[in-house]
């Protein structure tokens, strides 16, 4: 329900846009896709490591993988160095499960100060509540698919 | 009745309310900035010993109050009355901080402008007979706004270019009326002699469709211009008449838009405009387009303009904090975001 733009509001929008600093996109890209694949490589190495030191499947080699990056994460988060990392690399922090871990310990902490229940408890999953809801939503969608299309007598 | 009006929008002072003193308090960033110097204290922590953001704002507004009541050589019990505002949802900074320290106490809410909110307030009313002895207030702390307006602090975001970091900081100043005694003779003495609230200029509420919350300085742009012309009408002068004008947080994009409206207006105000945002923070201190919040002007102009102007750098001036008139909820729910700002002239006398 936006309301109608009147001439001069767009005018002034295109004048604004005109002067507007711009946010280096190029640059900003190659920056989140370097530091995106450092956290991947890192992942490989705990998996690789882990697989060296203990006897995994393929199945429970991932999950070990998910808990150190997470854990790490977390830890990154609570010392205060991951939001600087963010503002370096940007989407690269985000994309991977450090962010996620990133986007549920940064509220959390904030909202020490207002409690545990109402605090902690109810803003938690502010930021990462969304990606959650649509993240569980669009996997039963798929799900529901696959099996409609298993049903029809098609081979997965 | 109704000679202190001047025009559509502007009021005149016939007593001139003095402003005695200010005071500064600001956090550590600030600090490190160019006028750094000039506060009369900078906080190396930015929760000053409490346990929340909240109460060290609260602490920083009852401090800042003392300061310049000491400054001024009165009890704080004694002031007529304390108007001022914070960013906080029911600003609860300046509520607080008024229950602490005691005194009748109005608040006001104006968003970044609430600094020359206060003192346009203030001056009428004492310009009006009805207060002899007030403080003005207006503050800010980056951790509060950012946790309120945008996220958390440890989240891992990157900002956009337009963005502006809120100023960790209150400013106060002690407003006496025109008549009002207290000098100081004494070289750099704390109390000014010369600072007079001449007329002010109410504003309206200008909103030019911009909706993206990281950009201020292009929302409350064309709100400055409107009061800054809307004064200029109503007095009948003209840019030249200033030694400075002064606005409150447009930043670097906000501010060269309204140098450029103002140009388009036939109002040149390149070689004396100023503004809050662009000097509380230097370039190199990586803030994208400077300083926001009312912290911003309250800071600039209790730490450093006002002490500049009695040392008679400049004879007169035009101070309008700029404000954003916007909740987390209103963006949300896509709608624009509305500026205004608020014109006091300050003269030396």
């Amino acid at each position: 329900m936006k309301q109608e733009k009147t001439p001069e509001q767009r005018q002034y929008e295109q004048k604004v846009n005109e002067m507007m600093p711009k946010s280096r996109t190029g640059f900003q890209c190659i920056k989140a896709f370097i530091s995106g694949g450092i956290i991947c490589c890192i992942g490989q190495l705990i998996s690789d490591v882990g697989s060296l030191m203990f006897t995994f499947t393929e199945k429970s080699r991932g999950a070990f993988t998910s808990i150190v990056l997470i854990f790490l994460g977390m830890l990154l988060t609570g010392i205060g160095v991951y939001d600087k990392i963010g503002k370096f690399s940007g989407a690269g922090s985000i994309v991977p499960i450090t962010g996620f871990a990133n986007s549920i310990v940064a509220p959390a902490m904030e909202y020490k100060r207002e409690g545990y229940i109402l605090g902690v408890g109810a803003n938690m999953f502010k930021l990462a509540g969304p990606v959650l809801v649509y993240g569980i939503a669009s996997s039963v969608l798929v799900g529901l698919i696959y099996c409609i299309i298993y049903a029809l007598g098609g081979k997965a | 009745m109704n000679s202190n009006r001047v025009g559509k929008q502007s009021v005149i002072f016939h007593t001139a309310p003095r402003i005695l003193t200010s005071a500064a308090i600001a956090g550590d960033m600030e600090g490190e900035g160019p006028i750094g110097t000039y506060f009369d204290m900078i906080l190396e922590d930015d929760t000053w010993g409490e346990d929340s953001w909240e109460k060290a704002e609260r602490k920083m507004y009852i401090e800042t109050v003392k300061i310049a009541c000491d400054k001024a050589k009165c009890d704080y019990r004694k002031l007529d009355c304390l108007l001022g505002g914070d960013l906080l949802n029911q600003i609860i900074s300046a509520n607080f901080a008024a229950r602490d320290l005691g005194t009748p106490y109005l608040g006001l809410y104006g968003a970044c402008s609430t600094m020359s909110e206060s003192l346009l307030c203030c001056a009428m009313l004492t310009d009006g007979g009805y207060l002899t002895q007030s403080a003005c207030i207006a503050g800010s702390h980056f951790s509060t706004a950012e946790r309120q307006f945008r996220f958390p602090l440890e989240l891992g975001s990157q900002n956009t270019a337009t963005a502006q970091r809120t100023v960790t900081g209150t400013g106060c100043a002690i407003v006496v009326s025109g008549d009002n005694e207290q000098k100081s003779s004494e070289q750099n003495s704390r109390i000014y002699n010369t600072v007079h609230i001449v007329g002010g200029t109410i504003g309206k509420v200008v909103d030019m469709g911009i909706t993206d919350s990281n950009n201020m300085g292009a929302a409350m742009a064309p709100a400055a211009v409107s009061t800054f012309t809307g004064l200029l009408a109503d007095f009948n002068k003209t840019a030249d008449d200033f030694d400075l004008i002064v606005t409150g947080d447009l930043g670097r994009l906000g501010g060269t838009l309204f140098c450029d409206m103002c140009a388009e207006l036939g109002v040149d105000v390149r070689n004396k405009y100023l503004d809050c945002g662009n000097i509380v923070f230097a370039e190199s201190q990586k803030v994208d387009c400077g300083g926001s919040g009312c912290g911003c002007s309250a800071v600039t102009l209790c730490g450093y303009l006002l002490k500049r102007m009695e040392e008679g750098d400049f004879k007169n001036a035009v101070f309008m904090a700029t404000g954003a008139l916007l909740s987390p909820t209103s963006t949300f729910q896509g709608e624009s975001i509305p500026g205004i700002a608020h014109a006091i002239i300050l003269e030396r006398r």
